[in-house]
């Protein structure tokens, strides 16, 4: 209900305020107030949720604090919105964020119908499904017959309905508002098998009783890439997020990392001069300083950072780089260059 | 000029005196108020069909043809992932009815039996009474919610067991799992028969009542009613050689785990997110209704009851006859509210997977971002089904009010 709520005066806000914020220029609207409002997840370990002292963490909430280092180098002035995933894009629509970093899979309909722009992908994911150990399957193709949990609102509902169709195989979708309840009718075994992006299984399956006693099947039944998000029609903004990602990636591929970006900024190296911002006048051409891209690192390090921190193989998460690693090291993360 | 002036003063005395008219005065102003109004509702949607295109999202109700794509785990009627979201919002719209009319049906039961029970002069009675409708009113709606659904799912076999009650009914965490009823060629005239079973009835109670009236003895009406409601169909079951036949629940017990247990498309399944909403619900605002019921009968005159008593009447008759009666006129107005609040309630079925309007229509919001659209679709219905409730009650309420003479 509060959801609701919530969107509803989302949208009475954008039916009678209007999209004041994008028609004043979003850059120069957060560079007046001081910080960048981002919208978030509340409760996804890895992407964004907030500890007992209300501090946020994760790959989307970093990227959140790259864009405010690259505009204020200083990675703290962020304002955190948590959205579900009904209110995200009403909230980002009538400008109440501005910018969603919340796991949000591109998709044509987005950029077509609800006056969205993806600025990249932050993060390659899949749909998968998790099950019990017990249930001895080991492919999503021997689930013919299932009951499916999972959260409604999202893209997953649609996926999981044309893996199933195509396959031939009857089955059962149980769709609940929060991932909570998902998790818990799941674990008291409503359904077979719990659906959502792979990265998102992953997280759940820390917080049953026993991780160990579940699985999650190999097939990956959708393509999901994740990115963020601004409005539509503020050519500027876009430009400086969008490049706010493209830094963190090149900033690993040119090895330049939280640690030593300092000392590399006496570096004879051309590209790190360029992105340093020692040669070049790039910063000061999308509306920055020419220390944009160090401040970024400097604030927040580079994206292998970012992922290792919070989702990778040393974090509870434990997800392998895969589709995310750099396109030079066998994945498909790629930036265009800084020149 | 004289006469210029007086004519130009006796219209300006006309004038303030038409000015002044207070019948005049009232219309003025209630027809400027219409206008702002109406001239703020065109404002907004104006408003708001320009910023949507300026922001590059669609509008439009266009999208309601186009095709859902995803499933829905109750359905009253025909759906599959191809037909349209208009029709997802249909079985949605179906399945807010389904659990609104009923819980309103237990709810009223209930609520009437408990709000009785707290004026019995019976201590444990009374005292079990009050302790329902204190606890139930006092723990928020969306707590009793949860707990009545996971209390449900953990209490009830897996998805590989079963518990079975007469035979016919199973249980598991998968529902409830019942013979579904198949009609064949004639079900229809079976139908027919029932129908004509219970107008006939009717029919019958209101010949016994006025046998009664006049000669003093009552006929045994109830029972030749029931006998007509439950012998005419069966008669036309078996004279059209039994139309209807029943689709049993398969079980399984062998093979792969995942085939285990009830096989999909065999019988018919009651699922377990019915049951906890349903049952949240009911007894949530049985609580509100016992104390309507409560507050109703308090206000009929003791003298009504101490009168009734001296006639001869005894403690049920009297509350049957005299004091219900006379407490309706009091309890249905806060009972309407009551319905409209179970209603209205039964939108927190999204946070339990039971898929409601609100449930169904937030995925059509998220697949197509319609939002102002389905916002505007969810308050149309709600408004007309609680105008709608509203309406009946009213005219329940004009038959049982005191008619004065």
């Amino acid at each position: 209900m509060k959801k609701l709520i919530a969107s509803i005066i989302a949208g009475a806000a954008l039916a009678t305020a209007g999209i004041s914020a994008a028609s004043a220029g979003t850059l120069e609207d957060v560079k007046a107030k001081g910080f960048v409002q981002c919208g978030v997840n509340p409760s996804l370990i890895g992407f964004g949720i907030a500890d007992e002292k209300g501090e946020w963490s994760g790959l989307d909430v970093s990227f959140c604090r790259a864009v405010a280092s690259a505009i204020f180098g200083d990675p703290t002035k962020v304002k955190f919105s948590p959205l579900n995933a009904k209110e995200r894009f009403t909230a980002l629509q009538s400008g109440e964020v501005d910018l969603l970093s919340r796991n949000t899979t591109w998709t044509m309909s987005r950029d077509s119908s609800l006056g969205l722009m993806f600025v990249g992908v932050n993060y390659y994911d899949g749909q998968g499904f998790m099950v019990r150990k017990s249930l001895g399957v080991s492919s999503a193709l021997e689930l013919s017959g299932a009951k499916v949990c999972t959260q409604t609102g999202t893209t997953t509902e649609l996926n999981l309905a044309d893996y199933f169709r195509s396959h031939n195989m009857p089955y059962e979708v149980v769709a609940f508002e929060k991932n909570e309840e998902v998790l818990q009718a799941y674990e008291a075994g409503r359904c077979d098998a719990y659906t959502t992006d792979a990265s998102g299984l992953y997280a759940e399956r820390l917080k049953l009783t026993n991780p160990d006693d579940h699985m999650i099947l190999p097939e990956i039944i959708s393509k999901e890439p994740l990115g963020p998000a601004v409005r539509q029609g503020d050519d500027k903004w876009f430009t400086v997020v969008k490049w706010t990602l493209f830094a963190l990636i090149n900033a690993e591929e040119l090895g330049l990392t939280k640690a030593n970006i300092d000392e590399k900024k006496t570096s004879d190296n051309p590209e790190i001069k360029r992105f340093v911002g020692v040669e070049g006048d790039f910063g000061t051409g999308i509306g920055l300083t020419n220390d944009w891209a160090y401040n970024v690192i400097k604030g927040v390090g580079n994206y292998g950072e970012i992922f290792d921190a919070n989702v990778g193989p040393s974090t509870k998460l434990g997800i392998a780089r895969g589709l995310n690693n750099l396109w030079s090291k066998g994945g498909i993360q790629y930036a265009p260059p800084i020149r | 000029m004289a006469a210029g002036d007086i004519g130009a003063r006796s219209f300006g005395g006309r004038a303030a005196a038409f000015i002044n008219n207070p019948a005049v005065r009232g219309l003025v102003f209630q027809i400027a108020f219409v206008v702002a109004l109406v001239w703020f509702a065109w404002d907004i949607a104006d408003n708001t069909a320009r910023n949507l295109q300026r922001a590059n999202i669609a509008a439009g109700y266009g999208f309601l043809d186009r095709t859902a794509g995803f499933g829905i785990v109750q359905k009253l009627v025909d759906y599959t992932e191809a037909s349209s979201y208009g029709r997802a919002l249909l079985v949605g719209l179906l399945n807010t009815l389904l659990v609104a009319g009923l819980g309103i049906l237990i709810a009223t039961i209930l609520g009437f039996i408990i709000g009785v029970a707290r004026l019995s002069s019976n201590w444990l009675i009374s005292r079990i009474a009050t302790a329902y409708i204190e606890i139930l009113r006092n723990i928020p709606l969306l707590l009793q919610l949860f707990f009545w659904y996971f209390a449900v799912l953990r209490s009830v076999p897996g998805m590989r067991e079963k518990w079975t009650f007469l035979g016919i009914f199973h249980i598991n965490i998968g529902g409830l799992h019942v013979p579904r009823p198949v009609f064949a060629d004639g079900a229809g005239t079976v139908g027919i028969a029932l129908i004509v079973g219970i107008i006939a009835a009717l029919l019958v109670g209101r010949w016994g009542r006025k046998r009664q009236e006049a000669t003093g003895q009552a006929p045994p009406a109830g029972w030749i009613g029931a006998a007509l409601i439950v012998g005419l169909p069966l008669v036309a079951f078996f004279a059209l050689g039994r139309p209807i036949s029943f689709d049993v629940p398969v079980f399984n017990d062998q093979g792969p785990i995942l085939r285990r247990g009830f096989q999909a498309g065999s019988g018919m399944t009651v699922i377990p997110e019915f049951f906890g909403l349903l049952l949240a619900l009911s007894l949530y605002t049985a609580a509100y209704i016992a104390e309507t019921v409560r507050a109703g009968i308090s206000a009929v005159g003791k003298g009504q009851s101490e009168a009734a008593h001296s006639l001869g009447l005894r403690n049920g008759q009297t509350l049957r006859y005299v004091v219900i009666p006379q407490a309706m006129r009091v309890i249905i107005p806060p009972l309407t509210n009551q319905y409209l609040n179970l209603t209205k309630n039964s939108s927190l079925a999204v946070a339990v997977a039971y898929p409601d309007l609100v449930s169904v229509g937030g995925t059509v919001l998220n697949q197509t971002g319609q939002a102002v659209e389905m916002v505007s679709i969810w308050m149309i219905f709600y408004l007309g089904l609680s105008l709608l409730t509203s309406l009946v009650m009213n005219i329940w309420n004009r038959r049982v009010a005191l008619v004065e003479r």
